[in-house]
């Protein structure tokens, strides 16, 4: 196993920061060590004299350590009170990448990751990763500078209606107008952001109110009264399905992403092996359960194992946890589990019955629900024939593949090399594209919040932000791969210098294809091979690129070269980039057409 | 080189005899029913704060729930900062389920409810009228209990109260002096007797509540 250094070298912050203007002063950034020892003595907290110190101090009650942004004119003043503050502010490249960054801040820690950005073009970056967010549930806060509350309305110079832009993105935003009640307005956002169901919210901060004198102290981080949360199920319903389950022959658990955010993981597990049910997961619920345990059917969906899909397409009961089924998920409707009682757990009453009929609704937090689901359970189900079945599923429809040692590498073959190389809790970032997809099924993830990707709005760019967001929630010793495209690394690669600045310990592998390939495999199967702008034979040399940086870059284009190169970038104390140059025609199977039939998910391209 | 996977192919591969419908709702196709969509009124009781008609008005708009007609207005509360929205939609059953939850997600929505058919429905109308023939105009005013609210040598304005079909009746008996302009309001409405509207304690009904409620076209009250 190759050694790894800590997130940031604390000997060279000192020096590094008088090159870099926006450390000026900046405090060191809290390390594990540092906060695991003796706790400094509480000291009183200068009283606040204006706005900004005020969202800042909301952001220190919050217990924030890190926040992701670029600078500018409306936020100045929130910056300028940072310079103060502990919190480390890790400048990023562009606002994009800071909202990708603490997104998954947010999914590896479980705490609201923190951007910040300008008015204006600084705000409408962040949007992608608050959408990002927003599709995925999870928790974020973003605190965008505006132009002062008089020029509001006026298209003044870098104005946008930065709340009425991001109104159907978030899970909730203000537009905060009282300097007396701006911190408590990010307090609460932050709340918002953590609470229920998770996800992004916004506070939108004027320059004026931020400038303007107050002694305000926030209030804590709470949610407003008319916010409520359902946490234990109706225990009638919990009943009829746990009668249910009990009398299942064919009993399928499906673990979402709430799963993982509702930290039911544990729960789940134990759940499954006592009552030994088959467990399949959607790519969100990646982690939820461990993927090398004889229960596990891995993913389902469009490109999950042919053995989740037909689990899923034949059972007879469903306990679903914490998904919103996705289409990408359920495929058509009409074939998605049809002869299943579906019993449906979730913390947003509004996923429940929303795509797919809930038989047995169970509103609730996930831990709690399926601890009542648990006591209520009497007898498992009799369902060793369906197990029996499951497992030979997983025989008939392994996932194994050819690589012959004449024909360019294989994705498959570097995607497990990439995991052989690396402990059980490293964390894997991705792109967008048919690399994610290999990064599901070849990668065996067996913990929670180690996966951390673009599930609903399928953000190219999103691997490498992700990835420093990720190395900075992440445990020292944790390693934090990125599997990218050459295709979504080329949209937000400028990440690599702030990656660099910060000598964060990140390994990206690019399976660069010189290919969009998701599109050109679509191209391939359902517009005759009309490569319609999708060859990207003008790719960057990407370890060139990243020497470039500053950070270390690596090639492979043989099977020889996959496991020594893998080593030494893994063992590299910094970001490195290993451009792996693969078979631009290898395609992504099993595969189900969109709105097609689960059960009928393709293994070749002649069954599409 | 082989590309793709083994395993039975999709002809070879056991499939189940069940479906679901659009609603994702497990039917036996022979004897599914459409569900058709039916009208009714939502009430919502909400903070009186700015951007809330905009965050309701885009949560119909961007899921794509149509609206009949929405209104909003201050409402009874001790802080005066509540307002009532009321909204008047057409879908199926869990679409209209679905509204009521999407709804009640919004942070600033204090209570959702569903009216009973039975319960009060009022609109008002703004009508005026060519006054060619005043006696005539005047006598049809007062058919519907229009009240008289400005008139000039060529045009006379009326105010009608009540149900949606009261108005569109007077609409269509006025129409026959020449209608210049109309104005409505849409509708508003409350529960009946002590029952409570939309009320900070009460909460969304879940799927199966709002699949046995009653299906029944609303009756046109007054
Ligand atoms: C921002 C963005 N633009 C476009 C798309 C559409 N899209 C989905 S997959 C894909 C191809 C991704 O290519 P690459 O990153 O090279 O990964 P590969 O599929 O080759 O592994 C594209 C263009 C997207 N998901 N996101």
């Amino acid at each position: 196993m190759s050694e790894r250094a800590t997130k940031i070298p604390p000997a060279e912050t000192e020096a590094q920061s008088d090159d870099h203007p926006t450390d000026g002063t900046q405090t060191d950034p809290p390390s594990e060590a540092e906060s695991d020892a003796e706790a400094p003595a509480e000291t009183t907290p200068e009283p606040v004299t204006n706005g900004a110190q005020s969202v800042v101090r909301a952001l220190e009650n919050a217990g924030v350590e890190y926040a992701f942004g670029v600078q500018g004119g409306a936020i100045m003043p929130v910056y300028d009170a940072l310079y103060d503050s502990d919190i480390y502010h890790v400048t990023m490249a562009h606002e994009q990448g800071a909202s990708h960054a603490a997104d998954a801040y947010g999914i590896v820690s479980g705490e609201p990751g923190v951007c910040l950005a300008t008015s204006g073009p600084g705000a409408t970056n962040l949007v992608t990763g608050i959408a990002d967010a927003d599709m995925d549930s999870d928790p974020m806060l973003a605190l965008t500078g505006q132009v002062p509350t008089e020029f509001v309305g006026n298209d003044a110079f870098q104005e946008t209606d930065t709340t009425g832009v991001t109104t159907p993105v978030t899970k909730d935003n203000t537009f905060s107008s009282d300097p007396d009640l701006v911190g408590s307005d990010v307090s609460e956002a932050f709340a918002l952001a953590r609470e229920g169901r998770p996800g992004p919210t916004l506070v939108d901060l004027p320059k004026d109110v931020t400038k303007a004198e107050t002694d305000c102290e926030p209030d804590a981080p709470k949610t407003p009264d008319t916010y409520e949360v359902q946490t234990h199920a109706e225990s009638a319903i919990v009943e009829a399905a746990a009668d249910r389950l009990e009398s299942a022959n064919r009993p399928v658990m499906l673990l979402g992403g709430g799963v993982i955010k509702g930290e039911a993981s544990e729960v789940c597990r134990e759940f499954a092996t006592e009552h030994e049910i088959p467990v399949v997961t959607t790519m969100p619920g990646i982690g939820a359960f461990p993927e090398d345990h004889e229960l596990s059917m891995e993913m389902a969906g469009m490109h999950g194992t042919g053995y989740a899909n037909m689990a899923i397409t034949h059972c007879d009961t469903m306990l679903a946890i914490g998904t919103r089924f996705d289409d990408r998920l359920t495929g058509g409707i009409d074939t998605f589990a049809p002869d299943a009682e579906i019993i449906h757990v979730d913390i947003d009453p509004a996923e429940v019955s929303k795509n797919i009929h809930a038989d047995y609704p169970l509103i609730g937090d996930a831990a709690t629900v399926v601890e009542q689901l648990a006591d209520a359970v009497q007898a498992s189900p009799q369902a060793k024939k369906w197990r029996a079945q499951c497992q030979q599923w997983k025989s008939d429809y392994s996932m194994a593949y050819d690589a012959p040692e004449d024909e360019p590498v294989q994705p498959e073959f570097v995607v497990e090399a990439l995991d052989e190389a690396t402990d059980d809790d490293t964390i894997v970032t991705t792109g967008v594209g048919q690399h994610q997809m290999w990064a599901c099924q070849y990668w065996t993830y067996t913990e929670p919040r180690t996966w951390v990707s673009s599930h609903g709005l399928g953000t190219m760019g999103y691997g490498l932000p992700a990835a420093i967001g990720a190395r900075l929630a992440a445990d020292d010793d944790q390693t934090v791969v990125c599997i990218d495209g050459d295709g979504s690394f080329l949209m937000t690669m400028q990440g690599l210098s702030v990656a660099v600045r910060e000598n964060l310990d990140i390994t990206v592998a690019v399976l660069n294809n010189e290919y969009i390939g998701m599109v050109r495999q679509w191209q391939d199967a359902f517009f005759e091979g009309r490569h319609s702008a999708s060859n990207y034979n003008w790719m960057p040399e990407f370890d060139k690129l990243a020497e470039a940086f500053g950070a270390a870059g690596f090639r492979i284009d043989d099977y020889d070269e996959v496991a020594d190169t893998i080593e030494e970038a893994i063992a590299y104390d910094g970001p490195s980039v290993i451009d792996v140059h693969i078979d631009p025609q290898a395609n992504v199977y099993p595969m189900v057409p969109a709105g097609g039939d689960n059960g009928q998910f393709a293994l070749t391209e002649d069954q599409l | 080189m082989k590309r793709g996977l083994d395993g039975p192919t999709p002809e070879e591969r056991p499939t189940p005899a069940g479906r679901r419908n659009k609603q994702g709702i497990r039917i036996d196709p022979e004897v599914e029913a459409k569900r058709e969509p039916r009208r009714t009124v939502i009430s919502a009781l909400v903070e009186h704060e700015p951007g809330v008609l905009s965050d309701v008005s885009g949560l119909f708009s961007r899921r794509q729930f149509n609206i009949e007609s929405l209104t909003v207005g201050p409402t009874e509360d001790e802080d005066e900062n509540r307002a009532r929205i009321t909204v008047v939609v057409e879908e199926p059953d869990p679409g209209i389920d679905q509204i009521k939850k999407q709804l009640r997600k919004l942070v600033p929505v204090i209570a959702v409810r569903e009216l009973e058919p039975d319960a009060m429905r009022r609109e008002l109308a703004l009508i005026k009228v060519n006054a060619e023939r005043p006696d005539q105009v005047a006598a049809v005013a007062d058919m519907y209990g229009a009240k008289t609210v400005d008139s000039s040598p060529e045009s006379a304005t009326f105010e009608v109260t009540g149900a949606r079909q009261k108005i569109d009746a007077a609409i269509e008996t006025f129409t026959q002096f020449g209608i210049r302009e109309i104005s409505r309001t849409g509708l508003t409405a409350l529960a009946r007797g002590t029952d409570d509207t939309a009320a900070a304690s009460s909460t969304v009904s879940t799927a199966d509540e709002a699949n046995q409620q009653p299906n029944a076209q609303p009756q046109t009250d007054d």
